[in-house]
C-alpha cells in the first residue's frame, strides 16, 4: 500500500487533514470533531486499519496532541494520526467502539491528562485512586509529597 | 484503583437475586502480583470482570521525562521485570534510530542471544507458574532448574540475575563472560533433554489437558480489536511476531518459525509458548558459534542529544509486542515518553474472555495470559 492512496482516501473523508511524511510513518493532523467519521472510514476501508496499537498524549504546555498508532494485520502498513485539543477543555469522541483495546487507553489516558472521551461506556479512573486530584503526565502537575520528576 | 469503601458498598448493594461480588487480589496468588479483580458471579458462573490496576503504579513515563536517554533504560527493567532485556533493548534501538548510532554485529548478536535467553527464562517462570496455578506443584521445579542455569548465565555477563540493564545505546554494557558460550551450550543440550519431562508432566497430562481445552476463547477478529500480541494472539491463529513482521538485530538472518496455534482456547496458548521454547533454542544454536569478533559497543558521545522528532520501535518481549514512544525536543531528557505494554492490552481482554465461564476455569483464562503486573501499571 502506498502512502499516496491512503492520503487521497483521507482527503476524501476529511478535506481538512494535514500530511507529514518527514518522519518513520505516514503522520495525518486531523480536527478533533472529524477523527471519529475518519476513524470509522479507516477501519472498513480497504487498507483495513484494524488494529490500533498505541493510543496516548502528548501535553504541549499550550495544547494537547492526542496520539493514534494504526496499523494493519493484513498489510502491515502503519499510519499515525494526530488530533489537537483545548488544553482547558480537551474533549474527543471515543474509538472503543470502533478498536476494543481503545478502551482501556483511553481511560488511562482520561486520568493521567484529563482528556475527556464523549461517548465512552465507563470512563473512571484505572490506574490512580478514585480521590486523585490532577493530572499526573501534564507538565505543570506538581506533587512534592510522593515526588516523580527526579 | 478501588476504596476500601467502595468495595462494602458494592457487596451490600442490592443486585439481581443471586448475584454475588467477589474480590480476587490484590493479594492472591494466583495473579502474580497485585492484581485486584471485582468479579460478579451469578452461581459459579463469571458476569462480569473489572480489573483494578494501579497497585504498583510507579508513574514511569513521568519518571523518564527528567533522566537522560542513557538512564531511563534502567527504569524499563523494572517494568516487565521476567523479560527485562527485551525492555532495555526496545529503548536502546530506539534511542539509537534517533540518533542513528551504527551498532557493531557483535553486540547485535549478543543482544539477540540475550533476549532469546530471556524468553526461554520468563516462559519457564510461566509455565511453573502456570501449572501451580491449576493445583500441580512439580512442574514448578523442573522449571526452575532451567530457569536457574540461564540465570547464571545472566549474572556471569550482566552482573545481575533479574534487572540485568545490559542492552545500552550503541551495545552492550560488558563483553560476554569467557564461559557464556560454554555454559550456554551446557543449557541448550540439558534443555533439550529434560524438555520431555514437561510434556509428560504437563502437556500430555489428561486433567491438564481437560482443564485447560475449549476454556477462556478468544476469537482472532477479537484479538485483533483487543489488541492482544504475543502468543496469547498467536493461540488465536493472528500472525503478530515482531521478530518476523518487522526484524530488528540479526532476527532476519535467523531461521526460525513463528509459533502459531488455532484453538483459540487456553490449551493453544499454553502449547504455543511450549513450542516457542524450541523456536528459541533453535536460534540460539544457529549464533551461539557465530559470534563475531569485534567491539562490542559502538562509540557514542556521553551525552546523548537525540534530534528534535517521534521514534517509535516495537520489540517482541516474551508477552507480546512491546513499544517505545520517545517524543524528543532536542534536549539532553526525552519530551514525553510512552511504553506500550503488551500485558495491558492482553488484560484488557480479561473480560471478555471469561464471560460466561466458570470462576474455576477463570485462573486458567488469566494463567495463560502471562501477566506481569508491573509492565501493565507501569
Amino acid at each position: 500500500m502506498h502512502n499516496e492512496a491512503i492520503k487521497d482516501f483521507i482527503t476524501g473523508v476529511a478535506t481538512s487533514a494535514i500530511f507529514d511524511e518527514s518522519g518513520e510513518w505516514l503522520t495525518v493532523q486531523a480536527e478533533p470533531a472529524a477523527w471519529k467519521a475518519m476513524a470509522t472510514a479507516l477501519r472498513q476501508s480497504q487498507f483495513v486499519f484494524d488494529y490500533l496499537f498505541c493510543l496516548t498524549c502528548i501535553d504541549w504546555k499550550t495544547h494537547l496532541t492526542m496520539v493514534y498508532h494504526l496499523s494493519s494485520t493484513v498489510y502491515r502498513h502503519t499510519i499515525v494520526i494526530k488530533a489537537n485539543l483545548d488544553r482547558s477543555h480537551p474533549v474527543i469522541d471515543t474509538v472503543s467502539d470502533i478498536w476494543r483495546t481503545a478502551d482501556f487507553h483511553e481511560r488511562e489516558v482520561f486520568e493521567l491528562f484529563g482528556v475527556v472521551f464523549s461517548g465512552h461506556p465507563d470512563l473512571r479512573k484505572l490506574i490512580l485512586p478514585d480521590d486523585f486530584e490532577g493530572f499526573p503526565l501534564r507538565k505543570d502537575f506538581e506533587d512534592p509529597i510522593n515526588m516523580i520528576k527526579l | 484503583m478501588y476504596t476500601e469503601t467502595a468495595i462494602i458498598s458494592d457487596n451490600t448493594l442490592a443486585g439481581p437475586e443471586g448475584e454475588l461480588v467477589i474480590n480476587v487480589g490484590p493479594q492472591h496468588p494466583a495473579t502474580h502480583g497485585v492484581l485486584h479483580l471485582v468479579i460478579t458471579l451469578q452461581g459459579e458462573t463469571v458476569k462480569k470482570i473489572e480489573p483494578h490496576l494501579g497497585y504498583i503504579h510507579r508513574s514511569i513515563e513521568k519518571m523518564c521525562e527528567s533522566l537522560s536517554y542513557r538512564q531511563f533504560i534502567y527504569v524499563t527493567s523494572r517494568m516487565d521485570y521476567l523479560s527485562s532485556h527485551i525492555n532495555n533493548l526496545g529503548c536502546a534501538i530506539c534511542v539509537e534510530k534517533s540518533m542513528q548510532i551504527e551498532v557493531p554485529q557483535r553486540a547485535k548478536v549478543i543482544r539477540v542471544l540475550m533476549s532469546e535467553l530471556t524468553r526461554i527464562a520468563s516462559h519457564e517462570l510461566w509455565l511453573g507458574a502456570m501449572a501451580m496455578d491449576l493445583g500441580a506443584f512439580t512442574p514448578f521445579f523442573y522449571a526452575f532448574r532451567e530457569r536457574e542455569m540461564i540465570n547464571e548465565i545472566m549474572e556471569d555477563s550482566c552482573g545481575a540475575r533479574l534487572t540485568m540493564n545490559y542492552m545500552v545505546p550503541g551495545g552492550v554494557m560488558y563483553d560476554i563472560h569467557p564461559q557464556f558460550r560454554e555454559k550456554t551450550k551446557a543449557f541448550v543440550k540439558q534443555f533439550k533433554q529434560k524438555v520431555v519431562e514437561y510434556d509428560d508432566l504437563v502437556t500430555n497430562n489428561i486433567i491438564f489437558q481437560n482443564r485447560m481445552k475449549g476454556v477462556g476463547i478468544l476469537s482472532k477478529e477479537d484479538a485483533i480489536s483487543f489488541g492482544c500480541t504475543g502468543p496469547v494472539a498467536r493461540g488465536s491463529g493472528l500472525s503478530c511476531d515482531t521478530r518476523k513482521i518487522f526484524p530488528y538485530e540479526v532476527y532476519a538472518d535467523v531461521d526460525f518459525d513463528e509459533v502459531l496455534e488455532t484453538g483459540c482456547d487456553s490449551f493453544a496458548r499454553y502449547m504455543v509458548r511450549v513450542r516457542e521454547m524450541h523456536q528459541s533454542i533453535r536460534i540460539i544454536e544457529q549464533l551461539i558459534d557465530n559470534i563475531p569478533e569485534g567491539d562490542f559497543q559502538a562509540k557514542t558521545k556521553a551525552v546523548l542529544k537525540p534530534p528534535k522528532g517521534e521514534f517509535y520501535q516495537r520489540v517482541e518481549t516474551a508477552r507480546g509486542e512491546f513499544g517505545v514512544y520517545i517524543v524528543s525536543e532536542g534536549g539532553t531528557t526525552p519530551y514525553r515518553i510512552k511504553f506500550r505494554s503488551p500485558g495491558f492490552s492482553n488484560l484488557s481482554a480479561l473480560d471478555h474472555m471469561a464471560r460466561g465461564s466458570k470462576i474455576g476455569d477463570l485462573m486458567a483464562t488469566m494463567g495463560t495470559l502471562d501477566l506481569v503486573i508491573p509492565d501493565i501499571d507501569r
